[in-house]
């Protein structure tokens, strides 16, 4: 059984269909990729799995449940983490305060406490500057504090909406090593990327998004190869 | 320098119970940008419960303290109720609605709770039973010095020991990162796993508890109470909470403590000021009313309740944002 699927899931905005029926699985462990351009409706795709916007048709399954009518903080405590588009950090907040509201609904204290060193060793920026508000961190170190804000609430399935987007290069290539870190210690990934080159290189899967629905999927390699990716997301 | 004294401490407690009532609006101001008219209304609704309940038990023989911690302790969970009915029956269905509309909703929340207090506790001015005896602490060694009463040091402890147990509450409790995560971003505070009605409801309610030990404060210093006494009231705790700069805690307690010391300030000395025999000495055409009434002022201690709009209108005109606020509010 996959830990995630989506079944002809419709999202409308206003009676306009932003997604017209998809079908998508991530099985537990792996790191699947969204791919498509711009209001392919990958972002949507994620708004309506964490339940930010209502599903207009279809089902989100999620460890063998439809969590298509449950509302947003009860996704996030079956340990469905999104980090979302824009990385949606609390400015006025401590960094350490922010990695609370993370572990918001945990309760074991020490368990707690030993990840918020494990995820200062993945970042030992934050550690550095965990008493500053998140407002005062660049753009990549708010990335950062978001992914490790997701990490708090020990998710089984992390969500990762545009993690690249408006980062300096530099900063792009030190976020995707912590998602493939988080990959190999066995959280499964649901990413969605511009970048489809480096979305592709580091997924297992991969589905292409196109005006609202799948038009092509497959091992991540086949799709690097394939003739259309190329064309239009690789441009090659 | 007495007289100076004297109105610094009416001051000083009439600004604190402002600053406890202020602190109302501003927490449901910074978590849901909604002006909660209705929240003096709440204060009345204390006030007049604490009333019902003194009154019963005025004839009982318990000690006065006791009775006045009953009469709190009956309005408290009363305004709660009241607090976190009014946000779930009222307010939330508007949640996404027009800032206008949850606007005009709380001023006819506010009426209908007048006019709910009114069929209760009749549209008489009540007196409180005088169950305590005032007593007087001189600050110096005449009789004309400043003095501050009993009740005054009871209302000015009570109002700090709340603020700082909310304060503590909202910057160290988990509960309270929550309350601030939500005002910074619901949905993301949702994505955290918080439940982001119950912190508005939670709000609501301890906004509300606030009001209630303001109600209690303000019918024991005053020693009356009115169904439309909320009105009033709230405006004023309203303005000080946006000279401090509304959904800040602490420009609350400024705002409250300064509009408290202006009101008092101004009552106490801008009737000697305009004074038509002092005016005489600086201005032409004030002999004839000098010669008539010597004692009358231009404006005398009946404007007091002015101070505190002509404040309002200052700050809206020169800072928006208040003392302590940092975003000018651009909503309604």
């Amino acid at each position: 059984m996959s830990l995630l699927a989506l079944e002809a899931l419709e999202v409308a905005y206003g009676g306009i269909r932003a997604v017209k029926g998809i079908d998508l699985a991530v099985e537990s462990g792996e790191l699947v990729c969204l791919i498509g351009a711009n209001g392919a409706g990958k972002t949507t795709t994620l708004r309506a799995v964490t339940g930010l916007v209502p599903a207009a048709g279809g089902r989100v399954l999620y460890d063998g449940a439809d969590i298509s009518r449950l509302r947003v903080h009860e996704i996030a405590r079956r340990g469905l983490a999104l980090v979302p588009e824009g990385r949606g950090v609390f400015p006025q907040l401590t960094i350490e305060e922010n990695l609370a509201m993370g572990a918001y609904a945990r309760s074991e204290r020490s368990a707690v406490r030993a990840d918020e060193e494990r995820v200062y060793g993945l970042f030992p920026r934050l550690k550095e500057r965990r008493r500053q508000t998140a407002g005062t961190l660049s753009g990549g170190e708010q990335q950062m504090l978001a992914m490790a804000r997701a990490l708090m609430s020990r998710p089984r399935l992390l969500a990762l909406d545009e993690p690249s987007m408006g980062l300096a290069p530099i900063m792009v290539e030190k976020v995707f090593e912590v998602i493939r870190a988080i990959a190999a210690e066995g959280v499964t990934l649901l990413l969605v990327e511009q970048n489809a080159r480096l979305a592709l290189e580091t997924s297992h899967r991969g589905y292409v998004l196109e005006g609202g629905l799948v038009t092509l999927q497959g091992e991540a390699r086949a799709l690097l190869g394939d003739p259309r990716v190329r064309e239009a997301y690789l441009g090659e | 320098m007495d007289t100076f004294l004297q109105q610094v401490i009416n001051g000083l407690t009439l600004g604190c119970v402002y600053a406890v009532v202020a602190l109302g609006y501003t927490m449901v101001y910074g978590i849901i940008q909604l002006i909660n008219f209705a929240h003096g209304e709440v204060v009345m609704i204390g006030c007049m419960t604490a009333f019902s309940v003194i009154v019963a038990l005025a004839g009982s023989g318990l000690p006065p303290i006791a009775i006045v911690l009953l009469g709190t302790s009956a309005a408290v969970p009363v305004c709660m109720i009241v607090g976190y009915v009014i946000e779930r029956v009222a307010y939330r269905p508007l949640r996404n609605a027009p800032r206008l509309a949850p606007l005009i909703t709380a001023i006819g929340v506010s009426i209908v709770l007048q006019h709910l207090a009114l069929l209760v506790w009749s549209r008489n001015i009540i007196a409180f039973p005088q169950i305590i005896q005032l007593k007087l602490f001189r600050l110096g060694h005449s009789d004309t010095s400043a003095a501050i009463s009993n009740v005054q040091v009871a209302v000015i402890v009570a109002s700090v020991v709340m603020m700082a147990g909310l304060l503590l509450l909202v910057h160290r409790t988990k509960v309270g990162i929550a309350m601030r995560a939500t005002s910074q971003n619901p949905l993301v505070a949702g994505l955290m796993g918080v439940d982001v009605n119950r912190v508005i409801s939670f709000t609501f309610v301890v906004g509300a508890a606030l009001g209630a030990v303001a109600g209690v404060m303000v019918g024991t210093y005053y020693g009356i109470a009115h169904y439309q006494m909320g009105f009033l009231l709230g405006l004023k705790a309203f303005s000080a909470a946006v000279l401090g700069g509304i959904g800040n805690l602490a420009g609350a307690v400024l705002g409250g403590i300064l509009m408290g010391l202006i009101e008092a300030l101004g009552a106490g000395y801008v009737g000697d000021f305009t004074n038509v025999c002092f005016l005489d000495k600086f201005l032409p055409g004030f002999s004839n009313a000098c010669f008539a009434s010597p004692e009358s002022s231009l404006f005398g201690s009946n404007y007091k309740d002015v101070y505190a709009f002509i404040v309002l209108i200052l700050v809206l005109v020169f800072r928006p944002s208040g003392l302590l606020g940092e975003r000018v509010g651009d909503r309604a």
